[in-house]
């Protein structure tokens, strides 16, 4: 293994130039990457702070910090800014993004101005979204449901559709490049079964971002049409039906709930196998098992819609597809736990983020099924029991997930160790707090608690007041890592090639990557995750 | 706060009772699951921990484990399809002899109308054990009518009549949600469904409020606005006999055949053109916007009421 004083010295990503136009106007997949980082890191704070304010708000039964309408503008701006400009981009946008060409031996994604112009845009969508919430915001609910949104909101509708749909056009950018880096860009040898199952996740979710999105666009310029022209779409007023406005969205936002856990699913593949040193369990099924949720999500959205008033037959079709598209979920996590068996396990950072993702996405998924069950669904549809489902796949399995994968590839990407002391403190604190803040809600939800109340019968308090106490602890176990990460930059201990010992051809260059990430291009000639066979130490490219 | 404190939904319907059994059964059963992963995972992280385990066995995987891994849950799922479908079908086939209440929901009331012509807001007083359907249409925005206790839940949609119902077992008063989003004040869209004994609900009608029958208030309706003009009985009229029409399937002029339910009754009138009568010129005018959404349940409640004969009914068609 190279030594640490040697690999900080020579030329990579981050010293080969400097200023600012140098980062503003490259195309190094790695430093878009880094630019992603950033702005979704400031989203994910802004998004952050929306949520703090509305579980403060839910201390009291009256809801006396903030007005009904600031409330109801509060909960719309936390999901528009997480699920469109945090959780979409998190896991492909920069993992993917600094990874995906290392993993398969490329200089580059296929369009290196492309991925640029993805970040451009996207840039511009988050521009235009904060403009419209700083200018008065929004009330419409991320989900913007006519004819409420098209006729009787008096807010910023126009413009928060407007952003959304403007970042919809850079996760488009990022899975075409995605898709073709990976058909086109493979090193010689890396064949589709030898493909890291981090690759394959993210293609099966670049599927649907290129397949799914220009419908969530069209919707909302739709939506844009009928409050702006008066042209009736969705209003029965004018003419149009509000049930076609959820169908159209639920299109593409039930297929996008897979375009933000499926790169999550990934990077828990990649962690379970380096932390238990061991082959993949079945690397077949668990690379299939997100082609097959990438299609079987899109058959899927009428589920949000069984209490809207559809046929009963269709949803009886609806429930049962639902059904399917649980099973290749928990195909993975069968086959992740048992890649576990007989290996030889240790426990650093990234791998208890990794026990975590499993635990709770587990209870995300199993609780997806309740919500399936047509006769329970219609009890707990628009519940707070909805809300903690959603948040323990969304946090509990993306957030983890994305925790663990920056943890892990965190030497690759800055050349420096994160202090693991404190990583696993925080890796506790948000596991206590997530769980604190959101298995009250199952129980809020089935009591029958519904939710964008901004006011509750008293008898709901108890476990609020505990949501909100687990959300402070939540709170620190996200601000810790936001510390130590920065503080790494400048005192953690440099970085190896290969800290974790880890296989993978991302591994196999310096840390951090020249900007070419390889001197030559590696030939491949084992399989993924050949804990056996891959002699670590000769293996090295560029000698 | 600490005084009043429940972890579960009161139970007041018949309803509620078959919900909550396939609920604690899935509970069950995904507890079983989760707890299994939590399990495996402890046990292997220990058990197999670098210091004592340091070199793993390598395993590429399994087919009959897959096989089965993917077909027992399969299968297991199949079982709570069926059951969740059947409890959901009848919750969406109301009993033919249910009483039926009017439900308007608006930013941010529930407007409730019996039969008998009592008119409520936010409260809506209801006889124990005995079926009720409601018959609900909203004037502005999507709407959700949640009663926890019943285990029931619906939208409201503008536009269109949608249905749900429920019988109510035990006497009490029962919380009345909005659940779906509907703007500034939806945490206060909500009120409250008071059960009581056959008597007392007997004595509550009593106590007036009532202006006229829903169906006598919809014949002053159809009489102000001109309907009789035309639709007369015995075929005499330019438009079609509504006695004895409704719940009877309708021959339409583009060859469909529908069930003049009530939600057919209200699309006849606002939007008369999408499913004229075969037989009938569509020359009727859209009464879009020109009729309120009580007055329009008041006109679907009166020609209901026309399916079963009643000489004065039709002889006041004329």
């Amino acid at each position: 293994m190279a030594t640490a004083v040697q690999t900080v010295e020579r030329e990579n990503y981050l010293n080969s130039n400097y200023g600012i136009k140098s980062w503003l106007l490259t195309t190094d997949h790695k430093r878009i990457a880094m630019l992603y980082l950033v702005s979704i890191t400031a989203m994910f704070w802004i998004g952050g702070f929306f949520a703090m304010m509305i579980r403060l708000n839910l201390l009291t039964p009256s809801g006396e910090l903030v007005t009904a309408d600031t409330y109801n503008k509060l909960f719309s701006m936390h999901g528009i800014i997480m699920v469109f400009f945090f959780l979409i981009p998190s896991v492909p946008a920069v993992i993917g993004n600094f990874v995906i060409p290392l993993m398969v031996g490329a200089k580059d994604l296929a369009f290196p101005r492309v991925n640029l112009l993805s970040w451009y845009v996207y840039m511009l969508g988050a521009c235009v979204e904060l403009t419209a919430m700083v200018t008065g915001g929004v009330d419409t609910g991320w989900t913007f449901y006519t004819p409420f949104s098209t006729t009787y909101s008096n807010t910023h509708v126009i413009g928060a559709a407007l952003g959304i749909f403007i970042a919809g056009f850079s996760s488009i950018l990022t899975g075409l490049n995605f898709i073709v880096t990976i058909h086109r860009m493979r090193a010689p040898g890396m064949t589709w079964r030898r493909l890291p199952l981090f690759c394959w996740s993210n293609y099966a979710a670049a599927l649907i971002m290129v397949l799914g999105t220009p419908v969530i666009a069209i919707t909302l310029l739709l939506v844009a049409v009928e409050r702006g022209l008066g042209i009736g779409i969705f209003n029965p007023q004018l003419g149009g039906d509000p049930l076609l406005f959820q169908h159209l969205f639920w299109f593409y936002s039930h297929p996008a709930v897979y375009i933000m856990i499926l790169p999550g699913m990934g990077v828990i593949s990649e962690i379970v196998t380096c932390f238990s040193r061991k082959r993949v369990f079945g690397y077949e099924f668990v690379a299939l098992a997100s082609i097959a949720i990438a299609v079987l999500g899109f058959l899927v959205w009428a589920h949000h819609m069984f209490v809207a008033g559809i046929s009963v037959y269709a949803a009886l079709v609806f429930s049962m597809l639902s059904y399917l598209v649980a099973i290749p979920s928990a195909v993975k996590v069968f086959n992740w736990t048992a890649t576990m068996y007989k290996g030889s396990i240790r426990y650093d950072t990234p791998m208890l983020y990794a026990f975590g993702f499993i635990g709770l996405f587990t209870m995300g998924g199993l609780t997806g099924i309740f919500l399936a069950t047509l006769g329970i669904d219609v009890h707990v549809h628009d519940t707070y029991f909805v809300v903690a489902h959603f948040h323990y796949v969304m946090v509990g399995g993306m957030v983890m997930a994305y925790m663990a994968g920056l943890h892990f590839w965190w030497p690759k990407i800055t050349g420096r160790m994160y202090p693991e002391g404190w990583a696993k403190l925080s890796a506790l604190l948000v596991f206590v707090g997530f769980n604190t803040t959101f298995f009250p809600q199952f129980v809020l939800g089935y009591m029958g608690m519904p939710r964008r109340y901004h006011a509750y019968p008293p008898e709901f308090q108890v476990l609020n007041v505990l949501s909100t106490a687990g959300a402070s602890i939540l709170a620190v176990g996200y601000v810790l890592p936001m510390i130590y990460f920065l503080w790494s930059l400048r005192y953690g201990e440099p970085a190896p090639p290969n800290p974790w010992n880890a296989v993978g051809l991302e591994w196999m260059t310096p840390s951090p990557p020249p900007t070419h990430n390889f001197d030559e291009t590696p030939v491949v000639t084992w399989e993924a995750y050949d804990y056996e066979h891959q002699p670590q130490e000769e293996v090295t490219v560029g000698h | 706060m600490w005084i009043n404190f429940p972890l579960f939904p009161q139970r007041a319907s018949a309803m509620a009772w078959q919900v909550d059994g396939l609920f604690f059964l899935l509970l069950a059963v995904s507890g079983f699951f989760t707890l299994l992963i939590f399990v495996l995972i402890f046990v292997f992280s220990v058990k197999y921990r670098r210091s004592v385990h340091p070199h793993p066995v390598q395993i590429e995987g399994s087919l009959p484990l897959e096989m089965a891994w993917t077909l027992i849950p399969l299968g297991i799922c199949m079982i709570f399809f069926a059951w969740g479908s059947l409890i959901y079908f009848q919750e969406a086939r109301p009993p033919q002899d249910a009483m039926q209440i009017w439900v308007v929901g608006k930013q941010w009331m529930w407007k409730f109308e019996h039969e008998t012509g009592q008119r409520e807001i936010d409260q809506l007083h209801i006889p124990v054990n005995r079926d009720v359907k409601l018959v609900m249409s909203s004037q502005d925005v999507v709407h959700s009518f949640f009663v926890p206790a019943f285990r029931i839940k619906q939208d409201v949609l503008p536009g269109r009549y949608t249905q749900t119902w429920f019988r109510a077992t035990k006497v009490g008063s029962y919380q009345l949600f909005c659940s779906q989003y509907c703007g500034t004040n939806h945490s206060q869209m909500i009120g409250e469904i008071i059960v009581m004994d056959p008597m007392a609900y007997q004595a509550w009608l009593g106590l007036g409020g009532a202006s006229g029958s829903l169906p006598a208030n919809g014949r002053q309706v159809f009489q102000q606005m001109g309907c009789a003009s035309c639709h007369r009985s015995h075929g005499q009229g330019t438009g079609p006999d509504l006695a004895g029409m409704f719940g009877k399937p309708v021959q339409l002029s583009d060859g469909r055949t529908v069930v003049a339910d009530e939600d057919y009754v209200r699309n006849a009138i606002l939007n008369p053109g999408a499913q004229t009568v075969a037989g009938y010129k569509p020359i009727m005018p859209s009464f879009q916007g020109q009729v309120s959404e009580d007055n329009l349940d008041a006109l679907v409640a009166y020609i209901k009421s026309l399916a079963q004969p009643q000489p004065n009914a039709t002889s006041q068609m004329q």
